[in-house]
C-alpha cells in the first residue's frame, strides 16, 4: 500500500535545503514596527491605542472587530508614531499602527496557568481567543471560531497540518526538529475541547526525521497518531490533507467541520499551546528568508511588525547579481512583491528571493489540450477548459465546470507546457463571480 | 543591482515539460517506425518522409508569413504532423502528391481553424484521407518490389490466413509506417514511459475493437484472427500515436476512455462492413468529430461534489 495521499498534485524543486539546516535566530528588530489591523480573515480590529500613547511588548493595540476576528498586539515596546495605511505584503494598503521601537523590549506580564487540564473548554478558547491566534500558515482565519463549530461532538479528527508543501518553505520544519513538544502540547489542548476525537498529525515522507521525532514523543499518547504523507504539492490544502488522513472530501461550499475535521498547521498551535499555557498573545513566529539570490539564507524567529527589508539585510542581503522575483510566500501560492518595505504580519512565513524570474522569461504558447492540468488539478477540475472560459468571460459555463471549486493551488499553470497562466485566469474570474453574488 | 522586480500572479515556478519538448519525445518515440519503415521500403520512403515533413513545415511558415503571425514552426507541432503523414503513405505514392497532403494537413486542416490546439480533427489523419479520396489508386497501391501480394487486411479479407509473425515484425505490405507491431509498440512504451499519453484512449479503443471483432467478426472466438486483426493495417499506429493526439481528443479523463470506444466501435464497423479493408484513419477522424459532445457528457465530478439531492433530505 502506498502512502496516504490526494489524486492530482505536482513536484515542483523542494528548494528546501538552502535552510532547513540553519537554526533558528531571534532578531530583535531596530526600525519602526508596523501592525496592520487586517491580518486575518474576518473584520478588521479597531485600535485600542492613540498615537503618541506608550506600549510594552505583549500589549494589546487593536481589539477584535467581532466574533470573526482577532486582537493584536505589540511585539515591541515603544510609542505610537502613527496609524495610517500602510503597504502590507500582498500589495493591498491597510490601516496599520506603526511604533517607534524603544529598543528596550520592555515586557508585560501573562498570566501562565500551571495545569491546563483543570482549564474549562470555554477558558481554554477565551484563551486563545484573547492572545489573537489565527491560521499562521497564510490564510489566517481565527482560530477561536474554528475551535467553536456548531456540533463539537461530531469532531473526530483533529488535523495538524504539518505538511509544509510548499517549496524553499522551512519554518514549520525547524520548528518541528527544535520544538516538537509545544506543536504536540497545542494539539493535545484541542483535543481537550474535542472528547470524541483523535489526533492526527499529518508529515510528508520528505521529512523522515520530523516523523520519527514525532512519533518517538507520541507513542505514550494513545489519541494522538503521526501519519507520514506522500511528498506531493499541494498536500498541506486543506481539502487535500483532509482526504489523505481521513478519506473525506469537502468541497468549496463545506467547512472541514461539516468532514468532522479541524485543521491547523504547525505554528497555529504552537501558538496554541503558547496562548493556553503561558497566556502569550501572537507576537511572533519562525520565518524563513532563503532564494537562490540571498546571501545567507536562513530561519528567524522574528516579532510580528517587523520590516521585509531589514530582516533580509539580517540574512546577509542579496547577492550582487541581485534578485528579480522576491515572493512573500512559497513559490506556488505567495505573493511577488514590488516593495519590501512591508510587515512581517502573523501569516507571513517567508520571503523568497529568486535571482531569475521563471516566468517572465517564458512566453505562452496555444494550448495543445494535452491534459497535463487535468491531471494535475487537486481538485479534479479541467484548468485548461476553466481559463478559456475565463478568458472570455462566459460565467455560467464556468460555473458548471465547477470552476468554483478552485483552490488557487496553481498546480495547473505550473505544469502546462504551453506555460498559460491558467491559474490567474481562473483566479480571477472567480473573484469576479464573487463579486457579482455579493452585489445581488 | 538595479531595483526593477517582477510582479505576477502566483505560482512562479514552473515545470521542465514545454509544447515543444513533447513534440520532441513524440517524434523521438516514431524513431523506431520510422527507422524500420525505411529499412522495409528502402531509400523512396525516406524521400516521402523528408518531403512530407518540409512541406508540413514550410507550409506553416508560409501561412504564418502571410496572415503576419508570429512563427510558431520551432514548436516542432508541423514536425510531428508531416512525419505522421508520411508513415501513413504508401510508398508507391508519386512525391508531389505527398507533398499536396502535406500542403493540405498544414493549411487546410490545422491553419485555417486557428493552428495548433484549434483544429478539430487530426491533420495527418485529414491529409490521409483527402489523398485516399483524391488519388484513390495511387494510394491504395502497395505493391512493390518486395512486396506483390494483397496488404494482411485484403488478404484477411479475402478469407486467406496470414503469417502473424511477418505481421508482427512488418515484413508486409502496407503503409510505410503502419507494417511493424513491435516498432510500433516500442514507440508506445516510449510515449508511456515520457509520460506523454496514458493508456486511457489505446486500451479502450483496442479493447472495445476486440470485443466488436470477437461479435461481428464471423471467425468467432479464433484468437489467431483477433491478434491477426491487431497486427494488421493502421490500427496500431492509429492507436498508439493518432487518436491519442492531445488537440482533437478529449480533455476529460471519462471523455478519453468513451472516444477510445467510439475509435474502436467505427473501427471494426469500417474493417467488416465498409468497402475497404482499412477504416483506422476514416475511425478516428470520425471520432474527432464528436469530442465536443464526448466533452459536454463528461465534465469530470469536482473534489468532494456531492450529487444533486434528489430525494427528500
Amino acid at each position: 500500500m502506498g502512502l496516504r495521499t490526494f489524486k492530482g498534485g505536482v513536484h515542483p524543486f523542494e528548494g528546501k535545503d538552502l535552510s532547513k539546516d540553519k537554526p533558528v535566530e531571534e532578531y530583535l528588530p531596530k526600525g519602526d514596527l508596523v501592525f496592520p489591523v487586517s491580518q486575518h480573515i474576518g473584520a478588521p480590529a479597531n485600535p485600542v491605542v492613540a498615537v503618541g500613547d506608550t506600549v510594552k511588548k505583549g500589549q494589546l493595540i487593536a481589539e477584535a472587530g467581532g466574533f470573526v476576528s482577532a486582537n493584536i498586539y505589540s511585539s515591541v515596546s515603544g510609542t505610537v508614531k502613527a496609524i495610517a495605511l500602510h503597504r502590507v505584503a500582498t500589495g493591498d494598503m491597510v490601516n496599520s499602527i506603526v511604533i517607534e521601537n524603544d529598543g528596550s523590549y520592555e515586557e508585560v506580564e501573562y498570566d501562565a496557568v500551571e495545569d491546563i487540564t483543570a482549564l474549562s473548554k470555554e477558558e481554554i478558547i477565551e484563551r486563545v481567543k484573547k492572545a489573537g491566534v489565527v491560521g499562521m500558515g497564510g490564510a489566517g482565519f481565527p482560530t477561536h471560531v474554528k475551535l467553536s463549530p456548531k456540533e463539537p461532538d461530531k469532531i473526530d479528527y483533529i488535523i495538524a497540518n504539518c505538511a509544509e508543501c510548499e517549496p524553499y518553505l522551512t519554518s514549520d520544519y525547524r520548528r518541528m526538529m527544535d520544538q516538537p513538544e509545544l506543536l504536540v502540547g497545542g494539539l493535545k489542548i484541542v483535543l481537550q475541547l474535542f472528547d470524541n476525537a483523535k489526533g492526527v498529525l499529518g508529515v510528508e515522507n520528505n521529512k523522515p526525521d520530523c516523523i520519527a521525532k514525532l512519533q518517538e514523543l507520541c507513542r505514550d499518547e494513545p489519541r494522538i497518531e503521526v501519519v507520514p504523507l506522500q511528498t506531493k504539492y499541494p498536500q498541506g490544502g486543506e481539502r487535500q490533507l483532509i482526504k489523505a488522513v481521513s478519506g473525506r472530501e469537502i468541497n468549496s461550499k463545506m467547512l472541514p467541520a461539516d468532514a468532522g475535521c479541524i485543521v491547523d498547521n504547525v505554528e497555529t498551535l504552537v501558538c496554541i499551546y503558547r496562548a493556553v499555557k503561558e497566556g502569550k498573545p501572537v507576537i511572533s513566529r519562525i520565518f524563513t528568508v532563503t532564494g537562490d539570490a540571498v546571501n545567507h539564507p536562513r530561519n528567524f524567529y522574528v516579532s510580528v511588525g517587523t520590516n521585509y527589508a531589514e530582516l533580509l539585510e539580517a540574512a546577509g542581503g542579496l547577492k550582487e547579481s541581485g534578485a528579480e522575483k522576491m515572493i512573500s510566500g512559497g513559490p506556488m501560492m505567495g505573493f511577488s512583491m514590488f516593495d519590501l518595505n512591508v510587515p512581517i504580519t502573523k501569516t507571513n512565513s517567508s520571503l523568497l528571493c529568486l535571482s531569475s524570474d521563471d516566468v517572465s522569461h517564458l512566453e505562452p504558447s496555444a494550448c495543445i489540450n494535452c491534459g497535463r492540468c487535468v491531471e494535475a488539478c487537486p481538485e479534479l477540475l479541467v484548468p485548461s477548459r476553466l481559463a478559456k472560459q475565463a478568458n472570455l468571460k462566459l460565467g455560467e459555463e464556468f460555473e458548471k465546470w465547477n470552476g468554483m471549486e478552485c483552490i488557487e493551488c496553481g498546480s495547473c499553470s505550473f505544469i502546462c507546457p504551453a506555460r498559460r497562466p491558467l491559474a490567474q485566469s481562473i483566479k480571477t474570474m472567480k473573484k469576479d463571480i464573487l463579486a457579482a453574488r455579493r452585489k445581488k | 543591482m538595479d531595483n526593477i522586480l517582477h510582479v505576477s500572479s502566483s505560482p512562479h515556478v514552473r515545470a521542465k515539460d514545454s509544447t515543444n519538448r513533447i513534440m520532441a519525445y513524440v517524434l523521438l518515440a516514431l524513431l523506431p517506425t520510422t527507422l524500420f519503415g525505411i529499412f522495409n521500403f528502402g531509400p523512396k520512403a525516406l524521400l516521402l518522409i523528408v518531403l512530407t515533413i518540409a512541406s508540413c513545415v514550410a507550409t506553416e511558415w508560409v501561412f504564418e508569413k502571410i496572415i503576419h503571425k508570429k512563427s510558431t514552426i520551432s514548436d516542432l507541432s508541423a514536425v510531428v504532423t508531416g512525419l505522421l503523414l508520411a508513415l501513413n503513405l504508401p510508398v508507391t505514392l508519386p512525391w508531389w502528391e505527398a507533398v499536396l497532403g502535406g500542403v493540405f494537413a498544414i493549411a487546410i486542416v490545422k491553419m485555417m481553424f486557428g493552428g495548433l490546439g484549434q483544429n478539430f480533427m487530426n491533420p495527418a489523419l485529414g491529409a490521409r484521407c483527402f489523398l485516399l479520396i483524391a488519388f484513390a489508386a495511387d494510394m491504395t497501391n502497395f505493391q512493390t518490389d518486395t512486396y506483390t501480394g494483397a496488404t494482411p487486411l485484403a488478404a484477411m479479407r479475402n478469407g486467406e490466413i496470414i503469417n502473424t509473425m511477418d505481421a508482427l515484425i512488418g515484413r508486409t505490405a502496407g503503409t510505410i509506417g503502419e507494417t511493424s507491431t513491435i516498432a510500433i509498440l516500442i514507440g508506445a512504451i516510449i510515449l508511456i514511459l515520457l509520460g506523454v499519453i496514458t493508456l486511457a484512449i489505446p486500451a479502450s479503443y483496442l479493447i472495445t475493437f476486440v470485443i466488436f471483432m470477437l461479435i461481428f467478426g464471423g471467425h468467432g472466438f479464433d484468437m489467431n484472427y483477433i491478434v491477426a486483426q491487431l497486427c494488421s493495417g493502421g490500427i496500431m499506429l492509429g492507436a498508439f500515436f493518432m487518436a491519442t493526439d492531445y488537440v482533437t481528443s478529449p480533455i476529460t479523463p471519462n471523455g478519453r476512455i468513451l472516444f477510445g470506444i467510439c475509435c474502436g466501435i467505427l473501427t471494426g464497423l469500417f474493417r467488416c462492413f465498409g468497402a475497404n479493408a482499412e477504416g483506422v484513419s476514416f475511425a478516428i477522424i470520425l471520432s474527432n468529430l464528436l469530442v465536443p459532445m464526448i466533452e459536454k457528457i463528461t465534465i469530470p465530478r469536482a473534489f468532494g461534489q456531492v450529487k444533486e439531492k434528489k430525494e427528500g433530505k
